[in-house]
């Protein structure tokens, strides 16, 4: 089942942090062995068993529709790295230059 | 005068600051000065609020001086993990990617402290997103233990722990996802309780894995504990897995430490191998001190537990890889690479590189795998189904006793540096605490000694079923009672000036 260091590239390119040459020498052996430790779980998986997903049993929680106040403008916007016109200001999402 | 203030118990302030025989900001300024005098050595805080303390602190005396009836916990000072969420004071969940952002909000935790008059001295250190046992993944530095600053004071929560056996605050405030609560208070000598999940609310809290996290309190005495549990849990509208039901009786249990005829189960699988000698003979002395007082003890076989770690090192991994994503540079917190050429894409990838530690990037990485397609099955699946049948121990194991009993865990507090760079000997710190975190039961640590290898505490873990919280207080109070006392009394000489 060994991890290669291109395994754990394309894992972090997919969770989106870009890792060092040395990271990746790092991570690939420990992210191997934890695994190897935690594969033991398939064992006793049998396919008879239900999945349990969470303590409580609880399905869909609702509240009333009701207007309340809410987080106002100014301070949703107070901690962005970078704000223009009232709005968030994000790096370019298209593939072309600006 | 002020020794005397900082050895107190909870209570006794609360009492003592109801009374007027001590004002909320005399009680404030003894904590603010000790942590001034302490915490270089220490580090238990990442943030003291010394101006919004006093504040607070005078807004509780002017109450009580026009005659306000107010709650037995007003005016005493709390520490709170920085993972909850306070309006306008840094919380940083000890990551660089959080470094200076203040939240628009508060947590409801931290809404009911301040509205029951608590006063909130600052935000204490954690593993980075409370991933890791022993405080040393912090962005920040490590928290060392009171009783051995060469050692580590447990994690996540290694903050708070450390402030309560220092001395720097009576009351703190946790969180425990595999033990982040529990391990901690062991390895400090102090108390922590996960309550029930769903018990406390989750809102505001910074979430690393969501069917898993659990607030709850720490402190130096069962009594307090119990005190502020009653503080802090209840239903909340704003978390959707808030339980709606009344609170259990936690303080009634906490002063009654009854437990004649009470059924109590040894875990036959949480002991043995990898359990140091003291430990083991201290929790051998406890068990025997709860036959003593009355309870009947059985030996109970949970033979999935064997599992847990297995099963949680899949689940929350997962858990924390999509709730980490979040941090994405663009509404709050960091942002790296912005040179106006870059696309979103590449500074996220930036930010996330340089913004999230080691132990952050292992456990994302971990997760992603576990949930990718074509090892989903074996991996994320196979944990959720590992899950059912710890759930389905704990079962078959409460129909025979009232509460579980095992070491909180295996070994007393490790040296710092000593499990840093092996992932895997670091994890199983958390081998005894973990199961209850995936049935969602309650559990608590309390204090049942120290071992005679290094001097160090050992804790006792008690689980008891879903709602059933009384229950884990009722023994921790009979414990507290048969070893005489708060153990952190035996460190007060060590860190208050007579």
């Amino acid at each position: 089942m060994a991890l290669s260091t291109a395994d754990v590239a394309r894992l972090a390119a997919l969770a989106r942090i870009e890792l060092t040459e040395e990271e990746l020498v790092r991570f690939a052996p420990e992210l191997d062995t934890i695994l190897e430790a935690v594969a033991s779980v398939s064992e006793v998986a049998d396919s008879d068993v239900p999945p349990m997903s969470h303590a409580l049993p609880l399905t869909n929680v609702f509240r009333e529709d009701v207007v309340r106040p809410g987080l106002l403008h100014e301070a949703a916007l107070a901690a962005a790295p970078a704000v223009e016109e009232g709005r968030f200001r994000v790096p370019r999402i298209l593939g072309e230059e600006a | 005068m002020t020794s005397d203030i900082l050895t107190a118990t909870a209570a006794d302030l609360g009492r003592r600051i109801a009374a007027r025989e001590l004002t909320a900001v005399q009680v404030a300024e003894a904590f603010l000065a000790q942590i001034e005098r302490v915490d270089d050595d220490v580090h238990a805080f990442l943030h003291v609020d010394a101006a919004g303390a006093r504040a607070q602190a005078a807004a509780v005396d002017a109450k009580l001086d026009a005659g306000e009836q107010l709650g037995p916990l007003a005016g005493v000072p709390i520490a709170v993990k920085d993972l909850f969420c306070q309006a306008g004071v840094p919380t940083t969940a000890a990551s660089k990617i959080l470094e200076g952002w203040r939240p628009p909000y508060s947590a409801t935790v931290v809404q009911r402290l301040l509205d029951a008059g608590l006063v909130v001295l600052g935000k204490t250190n954690l593993d980075e997103f409370a991933m890791g046992s022993s405080t040393e993944t912090s962005a920040f530095g490590p928290t060392r233990n009171p009783w051995d600053l060469d050692r580590i004071p447990g994690g996540s929560g290694g903050g708070s722990a450390a402030a309560l056996a220092s001395f720097e605050a009576p009351l703190a405030i946790g969180t425990d996802t595999g033990g982040s609560i529990r391990q901690p208070g062991a390895v400090t000598g102090t108390v922590g309780v996960k309550p029930t999940y769903g018990g406390v609310s989750r809102y505001g809290v910074i979430a690393m894995a969501s069917s898993l996290d659990q607030p709850g309190p720490c402190a130096r005495t069962v009594l307090d504990a119990a005190l502020l549990h009653e503080v802090i849990a209840g239903h909340d509208p704003m978390d959707s897995t808030s339980i709606d039901a009344p609170v259990p009786p936690v303080v009634e249990a906490a002063r009654s430490g009854d437990i004649a005829g009470l059924r109590v189960g040894v875990v036959k699988e949480l002991g043995g191998e990898g359990y140091e000698p003291g430990v083991e003979l201290r929790f051998r002395e406890a068990v025997a001190a709860l036959e003593a007082a009355g309870a009947e003890v059985v030996e109970v076989s949970c033979p999935h537990f064997t599992y847990a770690l297995g099963a949680y090192y899949l689940i929350m991994p997962s858990e924390v890889s999509s709730n980490l994503a979040r941090y994405d540079a663009m509404r709050y917190g960091l942002r790296v690479g912005d040179d106006g050429t870059r696309s979103t894409e590449e500074v996220m990838n930036l930010t996330r590189a340089a913004g999230l530690g080691a132990e952050a990037k292992r456990r994302i990485i971990i997760g992603t795998y576990a949930l990718s397609s074509g090892y989903y099955d074996a991996y994320y699946g196979s944990a959720q189904k590992v899950r059912t049948l710890i759930s389905r121990d704990f079962d078959a194991a409460f129909e025979q006793v009232d509460v579980l009993v095992s070491p909180s865990t295996p070994t007393t507090a490790f040296l710092v540096g000593e499990k840093l760079s092996d992932p895997l000997a670091m994890y199983k710190s958390d081998l005894c605490t973990i199961p209850s975190n995936m049935a969602g039961n309650t559990a608590g640590s309390f204090p049942i000694g120290v071992a005679p290898e290094d001097g160090m505490p050992v804790g006792l873990q008690v689980m008891a079923p879903p709602q059933a919280d009384d229950r884990v207080y009722r023994v921790g109070a009979a414990l507290e009672k048969a070893f005489g006392g708060a153990l952190t009394d035996r460190i007060a000489t060590r860190w208050v000036e007579a």
